[in-house]
């Protein structure tokens, strides 16, 4: 007889705690992690130089201080720079944003219950993108994303004030303040591009207004990581409280929330975040917006599954749109902005079609 | 009136037993202009109570209040002894289960999400469903007589079944007191004197109900108690028999009836003229 040292599991799910896990997530947030994770090391293996896995994975452990201890020799200087210095923090920042606008997207869209809601919604990306043209068309880059963050927070606490000065925080008002901010922000961007906009700045000006992390350093990691994960992370955790708006404000507050506090703590949240992603990528569209309606047709619209893997999934739409923008017209890119409108905006129109989304 | 306000609730409960509902002088304007004007009422334990009253005269309004949704200017609603403005939000969501009118979602939605939606104030806010919710979630929709649509999609509900799935996201709350607001809006006939049914009997297993009403003669057939509003005051309260009298009626609604006896429950039936 084989000697079962094993535990044999439970006999019956009654001895199971109570606190069962839903079995969809057990299924779907491994395999959302298994695709984001291949979708990066896919990504850095994309490009002009011919790269492997192999080499991917030689020169992450070369630089995480691993090389002695597991015998690894480091890749030649040139290939070693293409993946540590180019590829691995365009692709990781790509990854960060993606995560960071589509989990966004659903917040917006639950708390303003509008499906056509996205994170730009208080005027953010007009915000940031006004910030952005002053410093560009002034030739300052380096305090880029600065400006572009400073802009943002300006653009949203100009819609809450407008929101507030109307009365009740509603929905609507707020989705009505955040168009009046941005339409004001977008008018005074365009006169800065019209008035002192000339060659290359236009250029750059142009591919920052549409999105690009063609640019991205560390640093740019460094930012839209910390930002997803710490801000990223608290919004992915907020199912409970978005499902409770599924019937509205009254049956909110009837299910024992505090609305108005509630809604203000989650959109000063949706603005930190966006305003740390657009700092560094600039105002990428539709990831926001076409992710979560995606993703929920995958998982219904309670928002404990909903949340992380918009957050999975969006991560590596992302990896994997700007990978089409830096290769399809190589050498030449496209910001990658353009290939999320190019892709979202059908699917958005199929999701529409369908007519299961909104 | 007042005084025959006071009259009527007092001989409704029973001496001694725990008390139910008590609104206490809840006054609410808004823009300056008084909505709920000085509202004393009860609503027994364990009873259905209608609260009546023309359009605007503050019926929706005073649930709101009551469910602690808007606070009041001034006054007190008291539940089982207990003033429920001193209980905490969500605690309050485990006692008291506001049903609005024409709740809809944005999204697609499964009917069982939707009633699980009431379990929220029974949970940590970071926890998801567990089988014991989903078991309740599935008896509340039992309990309205829906059990086999748990799968189904809420949009694909008639009128009357998605008012049902409402009661029973309520009901998914646990409540003691249940807040009903013109549950019975839109829906045809049969949908009308099912959910009638249906407050009579959570009223007899205990929970007690208040539903803004806007058919009198529903509220004379099923209620056990009725409250009459007209523009934000009290003017009537007691049992069916004692409030929807001619005299009132025309007071508040400005029309003539006669107030005959349905002949196989020997409840009121108004007849207008």
């Amino acid at each position: 007889m084989p000697t079962t040292t094993t535990p044999t599991p439970a006999p019956t799910t009654a001895a199971a705690p109570a606190r069962r896990r839903d079995p969809r997530a057990a299924v779907w947030v491994p395999a959302a992690l298994v695709v984001l994770v291949a979708s990066v090391v896919g990504s850095v293996m994309v490009g002009a130089a011919d790269l492997g896995a192999a080499d991917v994975g030689r020169t992450l452990v070369t630089h995480l201080g691993l090389g002695g201890l597991l015998g690894v020799e480091p890749l030649p200087a040139l290939q070693d720079a293409t993946i540590w210095e180019l590829r691995m923090p365009r692709v990781l920042t790509a990854a960060a944003v993606g995560a960071g606008l589509a989990v966004c997207g659903v917040v917006m869209q639950a708390l303003t219950r509008n499906p056509l809601a996205d994170p730009y919604l208080l005027g953010l990306s007009s915000g940031a993108s006004f910030g952005a043209v002053l410093v560009l068309g002034a030739g300052v880059a380096l305090l880029l994303p600065l400006a572009a963050f400073v802009g943002a927070l300006a653009a949203l606490a100009a819609a809450l004030l407008l929101a507030r000065a109307m009365g009740v925080m509603t929905p609507t008002r707020i989705v009505l303040a955040g168009l009046a901010v941005s339409q004001l922000a977008a008018a005074a961007t365009s006169f800065v591009v019209f008035w002192s906009a000339q060659g290359d700045a236009y250029r750059d000006i142009l591919s920052w207004l549409m999105g690009s992390v063609a640019r991205s350093t560390w640093t740019s990691v460094a930012i839209a990581g910390v930002a997803v994960l710490v801000v990223g992370g608290l919004l992915a955790s907020t199912g409970s409280v978005l499902d409770a708006f599924t019937f509205g404000d009254t049956a909110a507050a009837g299910l024992g929330l505090d609305v108005q506090r509630t809604r203000w703590v989650l959109l000063v949240g949706v603005a930190l975040l966006t305003g740390a992603l657009v700092s560094v990528s600039g105002a990428i569209g539709f990831v926001g917006l076409t992710l979560p309606h995606a993703v929920r047709m995958l998982t219904g619209a309670r928002h404990r599954l909903l949340l992380p893997l918009a957050g999975l999934f969006g991560a590596s739409f992302l990896v994997w749109a700007d990978t089409i923008a830096r290769t399809v017209f190589a050498p030449r890119e496209l910001p990658v902005g353009i290939v999320t409108a190019a892709i979202g905006a059908p699917v958005f129109a199929v999701l529409l079609w369908r007519g299961k989304a909104v | 009136m007042r005084d025959r306000t006071t009259d009527g609730t007092s001989r409704v409960a029973a001496p001694g037993s725990t008390p139910g509902l008590e609104v206490a002088r809840v006054r609410w304007s808004v823009a300056g202009r008084l909505i709920v004007d000085d509202v004393d009422c009860t609503a027994p334990p364990g009873a259905f109570t209608g609260l009546l009253g023309p359009n605007g005269s503050g019926k929706s309004s005073l649930l709101r209040l009551v469910a602690g949704i808007t606070v009041p200017d001034a006054g007190t609603a008291a539940f089982a002894g207990t003033d429920l403005a001193s209980v905490r939000r969500r605690e309050r969501a485990r006692r008291v289960a506001f049903v609005e009118q024409e709740a809809a979602a944005e999204t697609p939605l499964r009917v069982l999400d939707a009633v699980l939606l009431g379990r929220i104030p029974h949970r940590s806010l970071l926890a998801g469903d567990t089988d014991a919710d989903r078991h309740l979630a599935r008896e509340a929709l039992a309990r309205v007589g829906m059990a086999e649509f748990a799968d189904r999609s809420l949009a694909t509900l008639s009128g009357g079944e998605r008012q049902r799935v409402h009661v029973a996201r309520a009901l998914a709350q646990e409540p003691s007191l249940l807040l009903l607001d013109e549950p019975t809006n839109h829906l045809d006939v049969a949908a009308q004197l099912a959910t009638m049914t249906l407050a009579r009997k959570l009223a007899a297993d205990g929970v007690t109900v208040l539903a803004a009403l806007h058919d009198l003669n529903l509220a004379a057939a099923a209620c056990d108690h009725v409250v009459m509003l007209d523009a934000g005051r009290v003017v009537a309260a007691g049992s069916v028999k004692e409030v929807l009298v001619p005299a009132v009626i025309e007071q508040v609604y400005g029309v003539r009836c006669d107030v005959l006896e349905h002949p196989a429950t020997g409840r009121p039936v108004l007849a207008f003229s």
